[in-house]
């Protein structure tokens, strides 16, 4: 046995190495999200005449893993806001549970005066940017959607930079690419909010819903869907994506092998 | 002669159960010259003397713009309102930042309560020496608010503080019922009418000692002094005669003494 | 903290593929941030001061990468005047690079010029402004405010005012200035046209004997042209820039905003 007590019970050097105290250290460096871990993928939003409808799946994927297939990723905020997440969902899980809370708050000091959709976004991307300008990021892609001041339509986005934008048609991530372009064609500019009833407005996002599901691979066929108009917040969160087909893939030219 | 025992300071109550602090501050507010405000369905109003302390000097600030949809109006020690109307101001400023919400006038009220009550209940403070109507308007329409140093705040369809006050309240509470459907002029005649009752009779409403703030649905709560007053001072004791009330003799634009 | 400014946006997070999945323990002592805190938004703005006005201008598109976020994202911004829609502002901030940063930017200059007015009662002149906006970017140099801003108004005899600023507080007054993606492309333009560089008097013979053309203030109609023609030519040759043309002229009367179509492609 070694003379010095010290070293009793302890791995002997000489075997396993020097002895690693790191674990003594109490005072820890803050750890900060340093990327996403569990992800939902695109949101999808669209304005119409008089209001505004807003999809996403219900997956929360583990990196290439369909973790959790039961994930409500839309957040009815009051009657007429709805938040939809993108983007990790622990982060999520933290946002809605600041958002019930500023809700409870706001409902004990004032019932006249709910916060609507474009009070929320400005209080997000606050939120957002000074979590960024932390090192310390909420990792997500928000889009808040909902009716303003004066119960127009109301989308606008946040990111995890605290970056805000708003546009008749929106989506986060993969939809960005595959979704919004498909919006765009149907509601190419604010003049075109228009003239696109709730019945166009709701086919079209679910045909979105279609596509994302189609190309991408960490999506799913279950997903949720609300639609708020002046009359209230319309949320179904057990849809199923009907009637897909690969049908059409048989008449795509021009890739892989075949070429004309 | 008779020595308090309970007035040393601003947190223990008297066995009467009264803080006699706080009734002192209550005092200066009847020191300070008088000041109205009266609401009607679509504006707010606020009227007040303004004193000069000699025949040299400036006449003293009564009522303060604080945000675009409201002001306040003060009586009493003129430094705590000052210390109160920035707070008020970054309050404001800060609702608009982080919510892009005008802050409910109800909310900027409780706000400025709270911090006077906590002065009545920690050793060391002392009780605001200001009394406040807080007039404007949010997103539920016109509001007028009294605030008292001992934090007790109270929504008010008409009210009237500072030295005579009694006066300008009794007229306030024989017209009552011709606030609610009051056009603007109308209101602001009324708020001058009063504020012409708390005069004593060797005094005169002039553009110099008269100031009116005036908020409305659709208009910014807009100071109005000097020359901007005497279209009203014209229009509403040109025909005291004909609304039967008021004895004031126009005697010219003499300047105010103080009458603390 | 260099670290942080260093590389691009590191990829993170558990592999796509269990193929992917590191096998060696990342080098170093520990693996710093994996979380770069900027962006860029793409888009230009430019600014052109007069004998008694000064235009600003910018395009309303607002980019992520080849993404385009959303086709009307203003980039011109009234500070001070009264309320949430700055009535009767005389000043005008653009902010072109990190939007984020530029909205927070534009709110704090505008709290802290519509503070001075509260405290002051009177409204903030343009120079005393553009200072106080140098040293809010100074003041945050190292961790900045990642924009191009360019600050227009009129100055205390009434001519036209226009400070521009890199990311850190570097100001000056300038005659002309182009910001953003496209600033590359615009700038020498507006040193040709506004500047009158490289060009000469005709005649004036050849070699040192040439006379450089003098620039003078230009008439406010001819620098709307030059604006508009600075911007469909950048649309033209620059993908971040286009959608929309937001100009915002400040003259004695106050600012006058137009918002004309661009290109969407």
């Amino acid at each position: 046995m070694n003379h010095l007590p010290q070293a009793w019970g302890r791995p002997r050097d000489d075997v396993y190495g020097a002895y690693d105290h790191s674990h003594f250290q109490t005072q820890l460096p803050n750890q900060h999200t340093q990327s996403p871990i569990v992800t939902g993928t695109s949101v999808v939003a669209a304005k119409f005449k008089d209001g505004v409808v807003i999809a996403a799946d219900n997956l929360a994927s583990y990196g290439s893993l369909a973790r959790f297939t039961d994930v409500k990723r839309l957040r009815k905020f009051n009657d007429e806001v709805v938040v939809g997440f993108g983007g990790d969902v622990s982060d999520m899980q933290y946002l809605d549970r600041l958002l019930n809370s500023l809700d409870i708050r706001e409902n004990y000091s004032n019932n006249e005066n709910p916060l609507h959709a474009k009070n929320l976004h400005t209080y997000l991307a606050k939120v957002m940017y000074k979590r960024r300008s932390d090192f310390d990021p909420l990792w997500n892609h928000l889009l808040v959607t909902g009716l303003d001041g004066e119960k127009k339509p109301f989308l606008a986005s946040v990111d995890l930079l605290g970056t805000t934008f708003s546009s008749p048609t929106l989506a986060t991530g993969f939809g960005a690419h595959l979704a919004q372009p498909i919006l765009r064609r149907t509601i190419p500019d604010e003049d075109a909010v228009a003239n696109v009833s709730q019945e166009e407005a709701v086919k079209l996002v679910q045909e979105c819903m279609k596509v994302l599901f189609y190309r991408d691979a960490r999506s799913m066929d279950k997903y949720s869907i609300a639609v708020i108009t002046t009359s209230g917040v319309e949320l179904k969160q057990d849809e199923k994506l009907e009637n897909q087909s690969w049908a059409f893939a048989e008449r795509i030219r021009g890739y892989g092998t075949q070429v004309n | 002669m008779f020595r308090n025992n309970y007035d040393n300071d601003s947190i223990t109550f008297s066995p009467q159960g009264r803080i006699f602090q706080v009734e002192y501050a209550q005092e200066a507010v009847k020191q300070g010259s008088v000041v109205v405000g009266v609401v009607s369905k679509t504006h707010a109003v606020l009227a007040a003397i303004k004193r000069n302390a000699e025949d040299l000097s400036s006449y003293q600030k009564k009522i303060i713009p604080i945000d675009s949809h409201y002001g306040i109006a003060l009586a009493g020690l003129a430094s705590d309102a000052r210390v109160l109307s920035n707070f008020m101001k970054q309050q404001s400023l800060s609702s608009r930042l982080t919510y892009d919400r005008a802050i409910p006038i109800s909310e900027i009220t409780m706000r400025i309560a709270d911090r006077a009550q906590a002065n009545t209940q920690q050793y060391g403070k002392r009780p605001y020496g200001v009394g406040l109507l807080i007039a404007g308007v949010d997103q539920k329409g016109p509001h007028l608010f009294e605030f008292q140093p001992s934090g007790v705040t109270q929504e008010m369809i008409a009210c009237g503080i500072g030295a005579r006050s009694q006066m300008a309240r009794t007229y306030l509470e024989r017209h009552l019922d011709g606030f609610e459907g009051a056009s603007r002029e109308e209101l602001i005649k009324h708020a001058l009418r009063a504020l012409k009752e708390s005069l004593s009779q060797d005094k005169e409403l002039t553009v110099d000692n008269t100031s009116v703030g005036v908020g409305g649905i659709g208009e910014n709560f807009t100071l109005y002094e000097g020359q901007d007053v005497a279209g009203w001072l014209d229009a509403t004791f040109e025909n005291k005669e004909d609304a039967g009330e008021g004895e004031g003799q126009g005697e010219g634009g003499e300047a105010m003494e103080t009458d603390s | 903290m260099a670290a942080i400014f260093s590389g691009a946006p590191p990829q993170g997070g558990p592999g796509y593929s269990f193929n992917q999945t590191p096998r060696t323990a990342p080098s170093g002592l520990r693996q710093h941030h994996g979380f770069y805190p900027y962006t860029d938004n793409g888009g230009s703005t430019l600014g052109i001061s007069g004998a008694d006005f000064t235009i600003l201008a910018g395009d309303t598109r607002s980019t992520s990468g080849y993404n385009i976020n959303t086709r009307y994202a203003p980039k011109l911004f009234k500070i001070g005047g009264e309320g949430p829609d700055n009535k009767n502002a005389r000043i005008v901030l653009s902010v072109v690079g990190f939007a984020a940063d530029g909205d927070a930017l534009k709110e704090r200059l505008d709290t802290i010029v519509k503070m001075y007015k509260y405290q002051h009662g009177k409204e903030m002149s343009v120079a005393a402004c553009a200072q106080r906006l140098s040293h809010i970017l100074y003041n945050k140099r190292f961790f900045p405010y990642y924009v191009h801003a360019i600050l227009g108004g009129l100055d205390e005899e009434g001519r036209g005012a226009l400070y521009s600023y890199d990311p850190v507080g570097s100001y000056e007054r300038e005659q002309c200035r182009a910001a953003g993606a496209a600033a590359s492309l615009i700038m020498p333009f507006l040193d040709n046209q506004v500047n009158f560089k490289n060009q000469y008097e005709p005649g004036s013979g050849t070699g040192h004997d040439l006379q450089a053309k003098v620039a003078a203030p230009l008439p406010r109609d001819t620098v709307e042209e030059l604006v508009r023609d600075a911007f469909t030519s950048a649309v033209e040759r620059h993908i971040e820039v286009g959608d929309g043309l937001q100009m915002m002229i400040i003259t004695r009367d106050g600012i006058q905003e137009t918002l004309t179509p661009l290109k969407q492609d």
